[in-house]
């Protein structure tokens, strides 16, 4: 056994879960995709793991009105296969393929993947394209915050100790929505090396409200709005000169190759984004 | 209620199971220590290498990141139950006749995940194929005798329904 020992309850509510979540180092178990790994390594051993697979009405994925709204134990393949993902939220759709394998994606949840917020994560670059907000339920209630107020630093998110994500809300795409997505990674599935998440609404010729998210280049997914502006301005080799990105140096790539790399990406994109959806 | 050690029922390969695990234990532990089923292999341990691929309620996952006290109630299916059903036999045929094992450490893992792309139906491409079979590592064959083996049984499979 990897682990070191825990103890172990089953939450049947949200209110539940957030009340064991005032005992001393628990932490909430939704698809462990990255979790059990990390417990495996013993890179963290909380006393008390709260598995809240069985809280029943959080894996919903529903339009409402221009929203749509996704629950927080949806499972990466669920929202793969979704419909109402495809006709509207299209960034969301392309980026699933890319989340780790088809086994991980079984039992991955877009909820769990958000409170992660890995920093080389597809789904936290995605929601900040979207400019989309997150649901936190906690002690208090529940709260709203904006894609740009959530995420904080490594792995630090507006999550406060006894919070929980309960929904994620994306704007639903409209006719004139465009959404790009590209990532670069040694093997598919694995997390990126630098990855690209974008969104646009097409204005005549032109794009307006550009968006890009990249990931895999800091502590957490990051927006280049300079180059957010040069692309809507409709010059693509001023928006790759615009990246101000400064990644760090990682065990895959060095920051020089990361930006680069930014680069080649932003080029991909700027066509997806350009050609109808 | 939370505790350390707790009781499960499940279904594996058909039979009941009921037994007192630590919640710490992972399934694929379980499946070998607890039930001696040492078909599931046991790899990276992080997700990563998809050695211990098994089957939870229809739908394959990775038995190393998922607790063994996760799946009370569940019904699972390892390379055992795949095999004793016949369900894989034509595979396992593929498998020998292509070469696309060697050492046969991923192999339980591999037919898990290839035969859970094919019961969808029709003949993916290669492509498809490798992109379905990125999550299971192998280090003696390459892949491409692999890819073979699972594109002849799409083919077979599809002549015959």
């Amino acid at each position: 056994m990897k682990p070191a020992p825990f103890a172990y309850a089953r939450a049947r509510t949200v209110d539940e879960a957030i009340a064991l979540l005032g005992e001393k180092d628990a932490k909430l178990l939704a698809g462990g995709q990255s979790l059990i790994a990390s417990l495996n390594m013993r890179l963290s051993a909380p006393a008390l793991l709260i598995d809240i697979n069985g809280i029943g009405g959080l894996d919903g994925i529903a339009k409402k009105g221009d929203t749509v709204e996704i629950g927080a134990l949806t499972r990466h393949a669920g929202a793969e296969r979704s419909d109402v993902i495809g006709q509207h939220a299209p960034l969301i759709a392309r980026a699933m393929p890319h989340v780790g394998h088809v086994a991980i994606r079984n039992r991955g949840t877009l909820g769990g993947s958000i409170a992660f917020a890995d920093p080389a994560a597809e789904l936290p670059a995605c929601l900040l394209s979207l400019g989309g907000e997150v649901e936190v339920s906690g002690p208090k209630g529940r709260r709203r915050v904006k894609a740009d107020d959530f995420f904080k630093g490594l792995f630090e998110t507006a999550l406060g100790p006894q919070d929980m994500v309960t929904a994620i809300r994306v704007p639903a795409a409209g006719r004139d929505t465009r959404a790009g997505f590209a990532e670069l990674a040694r093997r598919h599935g694995d997390y990126a090396i630098v990855g690209l998440a974008a969104s646009a609404k097409a204005d005549g010729k032109n794009l307006k409200d550009v968006r890009l998210a990249f990931f895999g280049v800091g502590a957490t997914p990051v927006r280049a709005k300079k180059s957010e502006a040069a692309l809507a301005g409709g010059d693509v080799e001023a928006a790759v000169a615009a990246l101000d990105l400064d990644p760090p140096d990682d065990v895959q790539a060095t920051g020089a190759v990361k930006k680069h790399l930014a680069g080649v990406l932003l080029r991909r994109v700027a066509t997806q984004l350009i050609e109808a959806r | 209620m939370s505790e350390r050690v707790l009781d499960i029922s499940l279904t594996v390969n058909g039979e009941p199971v009921s037994e007192r695990v630590e919640a710490r234990k992972s399934l694929v532990d379980f499946l070998r220590e607890d039930l001696g089923l040492t078909g599931s292999h046991v790899g990276c341990e992080h997700g990563v290498c998809g050695a211990c691929t098994v089957r939870v309620n229809g739908t394959i996952v990775r038995a190393c990141l998922m607790l063994a006290v996760q799946c009370d109630g569940a019904t699972v299916e390892t390379i055992e139950g795949l095999s004793d059903s016949g369900e894989l036999a034509d595979l396992q045929a593929a498998f020998e006749r292509r070469n696309a094992l060697q050492c046969g450490y991923c192999t339980p893992g591999m037919l898990a995940a290839a035969q859970d792309l094919l019961k969808r139906g029709g003949v993916p491409s290669r492509e498809e194929i490798r992109e379905h079979m990125s999550g299971n590592y192998c280090r003696c064959t390459g892949y491409h005798a692999i890819v073979d083996a699972i594109e002849s049984v799409a083919q077979q499979r599809a002549r015959k329904s």
